[in-house]
């Protein structure tokens, strides 16, 4: 079945722009390839952590990150190849009963870094019923700028777990790669939420 | 000596600071992730492969916590690129206690397998690899979570059947 994503409504980098507009101290890790890329055209932070490797472990750093920083709203944008490779991760967040994570799947229905493959999604499976069906009891997909504008207050704050699967057009942008250097995002990361001490 | 092997190693985890533990079940293993489970200084996340786990333990350190990963050595089989292009790239201290399956006293004979390939596939990635045999090796422990932390880099503790059967 050929994927309609190149008909999509919703692009991508203005999603991501709105979704960390004004951001606050909400922690954002980024799975990689465009998503990593997005949130660094949102404006790299020192409370982003961009993944350059490690597919399918995207939802899995934001769990225990949750965990680590209860008070914290941790909000994970990420694509839907990497979540299809990680949907385990999805059930465990649900089984922790988490009270500050977001999982944002961008899903433009491709591998956007290897060549435009379709992936899974483009032929009928639905992320969002699957989080439903690992136990989020909020989950939702979204695909028009209404459906957007309802769902940005809840992902952005809560309350609880959340997990959005956002509809995107598939397209090709520029590059906006963040810092290569992997000690470099983890100190920076690290020191800006725990403390200019912690090495 | 008389102490229980599995409450020693998850009182030295503890007294190290650990206090996040993710865990893929290992028979071996049973009696210190029903310890980790009850322990209240510990947040124990179940990951549904060791791979996931390590994401786990990635995200707890970016949070302040100080993670452990309690696997089965076929896990070194499946975890190879996240324990490059995670725990290494970006340098991650983690623990690994691994119950070392496929060695004398092995009754499953698939185990042996992989058993083979584990020092190697370690010895290659350059992790600091440590094979608790008798039961008076786990004395070392205190010393290799405090060695992991230094250096920040993964490390793996084997415990092989004969290590378990002291216990």
């Amino acid at each position: 079945m050929p994927s309609t994503a190149s008909e999509f409504l919703l692009r991508r980098r203005e999603v991501v722009g709105k979704l960390l507009h004004d951001r606050g101290d909400r922690l954002v890790i980024g799975g990689l390839g465009s998503t990593a890329w997005d949130i660094t055209a949102a404006g790299d932070h020192d409370l982003s952590f961009p993944l350059w490797g490690a597919m399918g472990g995207t939802v899995a750093i934001g769990i225990g990150l949750a965990t680590a920083q209860p008070d914290r709203r941790v909000l994970v944008v990420t694509g839907d190849g990497d979540m299809l490779m990680g949907m385990g991760s999805l059930a465990t967040a649900a089984r922790q009963n988490l009270k500050n994570l977001t999982v944002c799947v961008f899903d433009n229905e491709h591998y956007g870094e290897t060549g435009m493959q379709t992936t899974h999604t483009a032929s009928g499976t639905n992320l969002a019923a699957i989080a439903a069906g690992c136990g989020f009891a909020n989950s939702r997909q979204v695909e028009t700028e209404d459906q957007l504008t309802e769902a940005l207050p809840l992902l952005r704050d809560g309350p609880g777990l959340q997990f959005v699967c956002i509809k995107v057009r598939a397209e090709k942008l520029a590059f906006v790669l963040p810092p290569k250097d992997g000690v470099f995002l983890k100190t920076r990361f690290r020191r800006a939420l725990l403390g200019a001490d912690v090495v | 000596m008389t102490f229980n092997i599995s409450e020693r190693i998850v009182d030295d985890m503890v007294a190290a600071g650990i206090n996040f533990v993710t865990t893929v079940p290992c028979k071996q293993l049973a009696g210190v992730i029903d310890l980790v489970e009850k322990n209240d200084q510990i947040r124990h996340v179940p990951s549904n492969k060791e791979d996931e786990g390590m994401g786990l333990c990635a995200g707890s350190y970016m949070g302040g916590g100080k993670p452990c990963i309690i696997m089965q050595n076929t896990a070194i089989g499946v975890t190879v690129n996240t324990l490059s292009a995670l725990i290494q790239f970006y340098q991650f201290p983690l623990p690994m206690l691994i119950s070392y399956r496929g060695e004398v006293g092995e009754p499953v004979a698939c185990q042996v397998e992989m058993a083979l390939h584990t020092k190697p596939i370690l010895q290659q990635m350059n992790i600091p690899t440590f094979h608790f045999h008798k039961k008076s090796d786990v004395e070392e422990l205190p010393a290799i979570l405090a060695y992991t932390q230094m250096c920040k880099k993964p490390t793996a503790i084997l415990t092989d059947a004969s290590f378990w059967r002291a216990a």
